[in-house]
């Protein structure tokens, strides 16, 4: 017993060290980092104190919110509908849907700029319809579209998955009880999701929190806290301040990853 | 089986089992399993059956104090894999990485025995469990029979010097189950290996067991035959745990023993009991000049070959089995009869 | 259950847009990477040279993508694969809390990770402007993905019970693992390591403030591209991402179960 236990320890350990010197010492430094400037450990209420920081946590916030309602929405209805009907071409859509799964962020942005920017899908068919075209990637709209561009792939799944175990005999049931197919919805098959979908909410909260890809190649002044940080870092040189700001940015990630797991009691893993 | 070692003789010495939580698993168990002999371990889930085994196994360590011999000799500290013994796992514990001929032939190449040899045992091993037509076939296309014959031919294709089985049969449906028990019991007795099986499922420990170990909260209840274990039950969880077992309440007097129902003559009746046991198939029903007992039907079950009939004996339920052909009708009046001699008095009836 | 009705049909019309919204953008970017001029349209031709103009200009941004992935891979093996082993066979709250703690750099924002690394080692000058910093970043980031994948296959094949059975056959601890362990956790491994691959070569937000302008990566590059080129190169660098990725993609989908994948993240 005690043999095995040494053995298991020593097989952990490589992986243990380099997540220990390159993880939790760095992170424990920014930390450090994050109190040495002019304001001292004060740095790290200046994101509720600071006026310009304190605005882009709060339109970060909204933006993040609003993608996730409206990811939720699209993927759990698109999930749902694929999990309960079998026709001729369904898989071809689950990999096309599912397809964007890892693109990174830089060219989400990008696909934004494809179907949003200046020479853009739907600039061109605005401009048929109304005659002016419709510019909006460069913009917190821009944004909000390519977050929920990257969403989509992996809450489809989260829902497919979740929607695959739900029993369709409590369905049955409700439906021989009289319901009717709105109240199947409501009373059986929302709650019976609800876990994945809060686990899948708060995935896409805290990657919406926390992008900075997607902001970058849209490359305006969108304020949002990623890009205002990087702006602090490279621009304004204060080393402490963005050290400081990052380290909340990253507990507040966490927590909210950490909130959702223990209230959807099943593990979720996370974003950044 | 010319090559195979002589059977093994194991020993149990104050082998307690507490885990790190602080759950006491097994308390210090003292147990001898003869050579060639095959011993029952019964008991319900959670009562340290498993834990025992694995202790024999070597897969699980005895607390300080306990040792584990093997004819003689202390293995305690030995791991499992040079203790050679065979390991049967409800779940069958076949490698999905190998095909059927590959899992029985694991152990083999371990002993390092040639080619030539390992497919000469494997094709005896096969046939022995008559699964030759298997023996290229992946793990996922076996049924779970198929599954536990190729697990019982991986075990013993090593000549282990005894044969461990942790409720081989529990997964399997009652159908093959009553098959299977059949075969294993044939294949012990011929290879004639000491073997240790464990149960919750007190018909298989009847049918398999030489000895039977029932077990309950971690201790020993009761060591003996099958034939002991069911009629001179040790203890009222032994009587009832093994088979139905009936109950009435009374007290002793003039040689009878008397109850709300009617008067049970009862010769050698020690003077203070108060309750009495028996099984069902010691009751019959009678004419009501001839019974001892008068009750009323509260359910009957037709089971095709039987009657499974429960009655209403002075406020206790009597169960009886009858081979009679006719209907039963609810509340109707019953008369039975005992047999004086097939009442049982426990201890801790007193 | 084979009558269609209305909804069914209102369902599948909205799925299918969902899907022209995820998918049209693409095909138009890949078609933008070939066009002549894709302000005038395909009318203006189909040509190479936007894509041989990449290549041009940074193919050493592909190779140096593709090798740091590689390295990744290689060090998410030995270290997740053992790491993993040691988390499944042990039981208990300690386990569980490490296994927590590996995903942290998933949970945490890419930027706060490398300011993390740089505040801690913009010392050490050699390792800093070299490419195995931009690797230490991409082993954080990609290592729990490793490990769960590995995890989740070892969870599902109950190892304890299969390494019994080969102890009791007499398998020591090096023979279990090699004949018993490694090869059953086969689609684990390389699910896991398709997708530390695809994750690695994908990585923007790290690398972004890890690189120096002698270790530009691949996303770097599409940053670069399409802050300062014009549409149609943009457009084919993005194409020569695409061809690089999608094979991978699909060999995710096709390997690991889509439900999987699901419950685990990928962040840009």
């Amino acid at each position: 017993m005690a043999r095995s236990n040494r053995l298991l320890l020593l097989l952990f350990l490589p992986a243990g060290i380099v997540f220990a010197a390159f993880f939790l010492v760095p992170l424990g430094q920014l930390f450090v980092i994050g109190g040495t400037g002019k304001e001292g450990w004060a740095a790290y209420g200046a994101i509720l104190t600071n006026r310009n920081y304190f605005n882009s946590l709060v339109s970060t916030t909204l933006l993040s919110a609003s993608v996730t309602g409206a990811t939720l929405a699209i993927s759990g209805v698109a999930g749902v509908f694929l999990t309960r009907n079998r026709f001729w071409g369904r898989v071809a859509l689950v990999a096309m849907l599912t397809f964007p799964l890892a693109f990174p962020g830089v060219v989400i942005g990008f696909m934004v700029i494809m179907l949003a920017g200046r020479q853009g899908v739907i600039g061109d068919v605005a401009e048929w319809l109304t005659g002016e075209p419709l510019v909006f990637a460069y913009s917190m709209a821009g944004l909000f579209i390519g977050y929920v561009y990257f969403s989509i792939p992996r809450t489809i799944l989260t829902v497919m998955a979740a929607a695959e175990k739900l029993d369709p005999k409590v369905e049955e049931a409700a439906r021989s009880l009289g319901a009717g197919p709105l109240r199947v919805v409501r009373d059986v098959i929302v709650p019976g999701l609800k876990p994945a979908l809060l686990s899948a909410g708060a995935i896409c909260f805290a990657t919406a929190m926390g992008a900075f890809g997607t902001a970058f190649t849209l490359a305006t002044r969108i304020n949002v806290l990623p890009v205002t940080i990087y702006g602090v870092f490279t621009e304004e040189a204060n080393i402490a301040a963005a050290a400081a700001l990052s380290f909340v940015l990253g507990v507040l990630t966490w927590a909210v990853l950490a909130l959702a797991r223990t209230a959807a009691g099943s593990t979720v893993a996370a974003a950044g | 089986m010319s090559e195979a070692p002589a059977p093994l003789a194991i020993r149990l010495e104050r082998c307690g089992k507490t885990f790190a939580d602080g759950t006491r698993a097994l308390e210090p168990l003292d147990l001898e399993i003869r050579a060639g002999e095959t011993l029952v371990v019964l008991g319900p889930s959670g009562c340290g059956k498993t834990t025992a085994l694995r202790i024999i196994a070597g897969l699980e360590e005895p607390d300080p104090g306990g040792r584990v011999l093997f004819d003689g000799t202390d293995v305690t500290p030995v791991p499992i894999e040079r203790r050679r013994v065979g390991l049967v796992f409800q779940s069958y514990a076949l490698f999905p990485n190998m095909d059927v001929r590959g899992n029985i032939a694991y152990g083999l190449r371990i002993g390092g025995l040639d080619k030539a040899g390992r497919d000469a045992r494997v094709d005896e091993m096969l046939a022995m469990m008559r699964i030759e037509s298997l023996a290229d076939r992946r793990i996922d296309q076996l049924s779970g029979g198929q599954r536990q014959r190729v697990a019982l031919a991986r075990a013993l294709a090593v000549r282990p010097r005894a044969l461990l089985l942790d409720e081989p049969l529990t997964a399997l449906d009652a159908k093959l189950r009553d098959t299977l028990r059949v075969e294993i019991d044939a294949l012990l007795r011929r290879l004639g290996i000491t073997s240790i099986y464990v149960t919750h499922d007190q018909a298989e420990a009847m049918a398999l067991g030489d000895r039977i170990v029932v077990m309950d909260h971690g201790k020993v209840a009761q060591i003996g035959a099958p034939r002991e274990i069911y009629f001179a039950p040790a203890s009222r969880f032994v009587a009832e745990f093994i088979g139905s077992m009936n109950r009435l309440e009374g007290r002793v007097e003039a040689g009878r023993f008397v109850t709300a129902a009617g008067a049970i003559p009862w010769p050698g009746a020690p003077p203070g009991a108060r309750h009495v046991l028996f099984r069902p198939e010691s009751v019959r029903l009678a004419d009501a000049d001839s019974a001892q007992l008068a009750g009323t039907v509260s359910a009957a079950f037709f089971l095709g070959d039987r009657t499974r009939l429960f009655i209403e004996c002075g406020g206790h339920p009597v169960i009886v089995e009858t081979g009679e052909r006719r209907e039963f009708a609810r509340d109707a009046p019953v008369h039975l009869a005992i047999d004086g001699n097939s009442l049982l008095l426990l201890k801790d009836s007193q | 259950m084979r009558r269609r009705g209305p909804a069914f049909w209102c369902l599948l019309g909205f799925t299918l847009c969902v899907c022209a919204f995820l998918i049209v953008p693409v095909g138009m970017s890949m078609l933008a990477g070939v066009t002549v001029n894709y302000q005038s349209g395909i009318g203006s031709g189909m040509t190479l040279r936007w894509v041989a103009q990449v290549w041009e200009g940074y193919s050493d941004t592909i190779f140096r993508s593709i090798g740091i992935a590689l390295a990744c891979l290689a060090c998410t093996l030995l270290l997740g694969v053992p790491a993993a082993y040691a988390l499944a066979r042990r039981q208990g709250a300690l386990a569980r809390t490490i296994e927590e703690l590996l995903v942290m750099p998933v949970a945490i924002p890419g930027l706060a990770t490398a300011m993390a690394l740089i505040v801690t080692y913009n010392t050490l000058g050699e390792f800093r402007t070299s490419w195995t910093f931009i690797l230490t970043g991409h082993v954080l980031f990609t290592l729990p993905f490793m490990v769960r994948s590995v995890l989740a296959v070892m969870g599902a094949i109950d190892l304890k019970t299969l390494e019994e059975g080969a102890a009791s056959l007499g398998a020591g601890f090096f023979r279990r693992i090699f004949t018993v362990v490694l090869p059953n956790c086969r689609s684990g491994i390389l699910a896991g390591s398709l997708m530390v691959v695809t994750l690695s070569m994908g990585e923007f937000n790290m690398t972004w403030l890890l690189h120096t302008p002698l270790t530009k990566t691949l996303p770097v590059g599409l940053a670069d591209a399409y802050a300062s080129l014009r549409l149609e190169v943009g457009s084919a660098y993005t194409l020569v991402f695409f061809v690089m990725i999608v094979p991978l993609l699909i060999g995710i989908q096709v390997l690991a179960r889509p439900v999987e994948l699901g419950t685990k993240a990928t962040r840009r």
